[in-house]
């Protein structure tokens, strides 16, 4: 593949009105060279999942605070399995309890960054899993 | 080129996107985006269906309303039952390559629907307003079967202009309180604008810069003599709010009204003209580059450049030698 930047969809699905981790997020991925596309608040999953397909991303991050990411987040998986996009990395941030995790990471989640994870580590996490798909 | 030619990736690509597959069309887009040899196989074979569709450039100032007032163009288009694409172009970083590509979060309420595809792009160090590659993506987008495709350049400043060499009609889009008639009088964008629409008309101040931009740009009409010498275009203005919908109806109709008298004349139109000129330059300049650096010519071709950067040879004279050795 040539070495195009990694291209990430930053979404906020859910009904929680609270983006500033999203574009902490998104601006800190810009910084180190992602094509960030950003389609911020209140995001049904087909949303999501229609912005993946249309924009070919790499990966998916998902940031949630409402608690609705048990059903929310492995929608969105389905969605995008349903749409050829199986090998699209998915990854959640937000709060998300421990417990809940390896029901996420069973639907598809990759990875769930809690509170206060570097954005460093998050984009290196990237960088290593995300298929290369040129 | 990055993939070995033949490959017959870009010809299946093309073959599955042009039957519908949004999943196809989409993966050519990255294709072309990154330039791959399967992205000009793909061009080849789509390039023949393409020419139908009306291509609109949409450009102006950061913070104008463009993404907007494209939305909402596309909501009427919708409401008519057309195919809509739109390719949202927004700054790379030069300092990380990276990018916020942000024009899709006000065209979210399309997913779902099949015949409206946006596409982000990240203009990758491409000056101009657009990024590289964007005339070829809006040609893949026209031979798939999208009537009615927008290109939505970055924010621009006074002489991003390169829009006008791709589209069929260039739309600049200018909010209220943007600044006095002088700004009009300036050279640059508004001499390539087929319209001239001041948005955000539901705030106050837009009639008046309406009001402006119509007195300046039609300026000294009355005492300009006959002759060929080429003349900016003299641009409608249009009044819309890209928020309440308000003259949106109105000003896709004026679009489609330019287009169809441009199709009504014979031939390709000016706009076409400059747009194909445009891209065989581009890929002549690119196959040009290829050969002279390609492996068995790259000692020689460098070798010349050093001795011009030693100043024992002037560029021209290094240019033209170089043409030289590329003839047969």
């Amino acid at each position: 593949m040539t070495d195009r930047p990694l291209k990430v969809l930053i979404a906020k699905p859910g009904l929680d009105g609270h983006d500033r981790g999203a574009k902490v997020l998104a601006r800190g991925l810009r910084d180190e060279g992602f094509e960030v596309v950003y389609t911020g608040l209140r995001q049904t999953p087909e949303m999501v999942a229609s912005a993946a397909l249309q924009e070919d991303v790499d990966v998916v991050g998902l940031s949630i605070l409402s608690g609705a990411h048990l059903t929310l987040l492995p929608r969105i998986c389905e969605l995008l399995r349903e749409e050829d996009m199986g090998d699209v990395l998915v990854t959640a941030g937000g709060i998300i309890p421990e417990e809940d995790i390896p029901a996420l990471r069973e639907a598809g989640v990759a990875a769930v960054f809690g509170p206060g994870t570097p954005i460093g580590e998050i984009a290196d996490f990237m960088r290593e899993h995300a298929q290369s798909r040129a | 080129m990055s993939e070995p030619a033949g490959s017959g990736n870009g010809g299946r690509l093309a073959l599955e996107a042009r039957g519908g597959s949004r999943r196809a069309l989409s993966r050519l887009l990255t294709a072309i985006e990154s330039r791959t040899a399967a992205a000009e196989e793909a061009l080849r074979q789509l390039y023949p269906v393409a020419g139908s569709a009306h291509v609109v450039g949409v450009t102006g100032p950061p913070g104008g309303g463009k993404s907007t007032l494209v939305a909402a163009l596309v909501a009427v288009a919708r409401e008519a039952g057309r195919p809509v694409a739109v390719l949202a172009i927004d700054p790379s970083s030069p300092v990380t390559g990276g990018a916020i590509l942000g024009d899709r979060i006000r065209m979210q309420q399309y997913a779902g629907d099949r015949d409206v595809f946006i596409r982000s792009m990240a203009s990758r160090g491409h000056l101009g307003g657009l990024a590289g590659t964007t005339a070829e993506s809006a040609a893949v987008l026209d031979a798939c079967g999208f009537g009615l495709v927008f290109i939505e350049t970055v924010g621009t400043g006074q002489s991003e202009v390169e829009v006008a060499s791709i589209a069929d009609s260039t739309v600049v889009v200018q909010a209220p309180e943007m600044g006095d008639e002088i700004q009009a009088m300036k050279a640059g964008l508004l001499e390539v604008a087929d319209l001239v629409v001041v948005n955000k008309a539901d705030r106050p101040g837009a009639e008046r810069a309406a009001l402006q931009l119509r007195s300046m740009l039609t300026l000294g009409d009355e005492v300009d003599g006959p002759g060929d010498r080429p003349r900016p275009k003299r641009p409608q203005v249009l009044l819309a709010s890209g928020l309440t919908a308000d003259g949106v109806p109105e000003l896709l109709a004026v679009l489609d009204r330019l287009h169809e008298a441009r199709a009504d004349d014979h031939g390709p139109h000016a706009a076409r003209l400059a747009r194909a000129r445009a891209q065989v330059e581009g890929i002549l300049a690119d196959r040009t580059r290829d050969a002279l650096w390609s492996p068995h010519r790259r000692a020689e071709t460098d070798a010349l450049v050093e001795r011009v950067a030693a100043h024992e040879l002037d560029p021209y004279a290094a240019a033209d030698r170089l043409l030289e050795q590329l003839r047969p």
